[in-house]
């Protein structure tokens, strides 16, 4: 199964994202998992520098930013078709 | 091929016809604001000249709108150079230089860099792991909160291009300077250990290469812009309330002898204030500007804005995660002189 995390310590940012996953999870109508990382060990595991980041089946997509929408479900439809 | 080129060419055009556009609305627009504001106040309200209430509204319907142009205006192009650096490339560029000059990039580049206070963990680590010396990692910690873009904005707004460039070049010394006297200090001890114990995961695609056209740097920006103006601009109207009132009401010189050049302990108290306070940069600016208008001295007054904007509280309980207690309390206070020392100079020179 697809699984989405978002990365961050639960700043407002990182809310904003991933309600925008929850959004495009139910309009394209596919099965994900959303998953939460909120430990520091854990998200600089991804080696990233700002947060939120987004990861996609393991692969990161965004950081530091709030994507839009448009863009997360380019990334997931992707993810999707790859898997 | 030829074809997906034209359409990318034509979105691309797209985009900078939008901006070309956008600059002409804004250029007329910033230009009628003045006489609306005097005409709305002095015809339509039909208020006297002279009186408190007028001046107060005046200045209101003046600098509310201005200010909001303003932040639009240059935040949208600030996010546009924003779109071509990032924390993973300033690492990449200070990776190779030494203390002193390291200091100097990390301070310049923590200047433009958008800060998130969230985001200070994870660059703190992504700094240390790529062995960067704490003092260069610090200073880069110091002026990215700093050095708002915000604040940046509206000091060009209220007080001209000189404070503001005043405020960017003392922001980036201070870090600088700061920065390299607490690598001197050899605090390695005092840094959480679990942050030399990360490793990266196996499996996982690190790099985030992406290029951009000018469309996506545009869009970008325009999101980034929304999103930050979303924020601020009540805090902004709410200081300009709180300015005109003070403009329009208290009166001229009041603040002179408490906040004024001849009171030599107003500026280390004013820093000692700002240290827990913490107030969105937008929201503290028209105050600044109100104060500045009755008699308060700009080295008290800005010393006063970068220790609010600088150190607070909720950053320091961020950074308690990776610091511990006696650095934290190293790093307070040697911002804390820096800052007091930079207040005392711009009250000498100006």
């Amino acid at each position: 199964m697809t699984t989405i995390k978002i990365l961050g310590s639960g700043c407002a940012n990182c809310k904003r994202v991933e309600q925008i996953a929850h959004k495009v999870i139910t309009d394209m109508g596919v099965e994900a998992e959303v998953i939460k990382v909120t430990d520091y060990a854990e998200i600089m595991a991804y080696n990233i520098m700002s947060t939120p980041g987004l990861v996609i089946n393991e692969k990161i997509v965004s950081t530091g930013r709030i994507p839009a929408p448009v863009e997360v479900s380019s990334w997931l439809a992707n993810a999707l078709e790859t898997a | 091929m030829l074809a997906q080129k034209l359409h990318l060419h034509d979105k691309n055009f797209l985009a900078w016809l939008a901006i070309l556009s956008a600059t002409v609305i804004w250029v007329i627009l910033y230009n009628v604001i003045e006489p609306f504001a005097n005409w709305l106040t002095y015809g339509l309200l039909a208020l006297p000249q002279d009186s408190h209430l007028g001046q107060s509204l005046a200045f209101f319907f003046y600098d509310a709108p201005k200010l909001l142009l303003l932040l639009c205006g240059m935040i949208f192009v600030i996010s546009l150079l924003q779109t071509f650096i990032d924390a993973q490339k300033v690492r990449a560029m200070v990776e190779k230089r030494g203390e002193g000059v390291g200091n100097l990039m990390a301070a310049f580049f923590g200047a433009v860099t958008p800060f998130c206070s969230c985001s200070s963990v994870p660059l703190f680590i992504g700094f240390v792991q790529a062995g960067i010396p704490l003092g260069i990692t610090l200073t880069f910690l110091i002026t990215s909160p700093l050095i708002s873009e915000v604040a940046f904005v509206l000091l060009i707004g209220m007080f001209g291009w000189k404070v503001a460039l005043l405020y960017l070049i003392s922001g980036i010394t201070i870090g600088m300077i700061s920065g390299f006297i607490l690598g001197r200090m050899k605090l390695e001890r005092y840094v959480e250990r679990f942050v030399y114990d990360i490793k990266p995961r196996s499996g996982v695609q690190i790099a985030l290469e992406e290029k951009l056209t000018w469309r996506e740097r545009i869009n970008r920006s325009a999101e980034s812009t929304r999103e930050i103006v979303n924020k601020v601009w009540l805090y902004v109207i709410v200081g300009i309330v709180i300015g005109a009132a003070i403009h329009g009401f208290v009166p001229q010189d009041a603040l002179t002898g408490i906040m004024g050049k001849d009171a030599w302990w107003s500026v280390p108290v004013s820093v000692l204030i700002g240290i827990p306070l913490y107030s969105n940069p937008a929201g503290i600016i028209p105050i600044v500007s109100a104060l500045l208008d009755k008699g308060a001295s700009l080295g008290t007054v800005l010393a006063f804005m970068m220790s609010v904007i600088a150190l607070s509280l909720p950053e320091m309980i961020i950074l308690r995660r990776v610091l511990k207690p006696q650095l934290i309390a190293i790093f307070i206070g040697v911002i804390a002189v820096a800052i007091i020392i930079t207040g005392y100079l711009f009250n000498m020179v100006i």
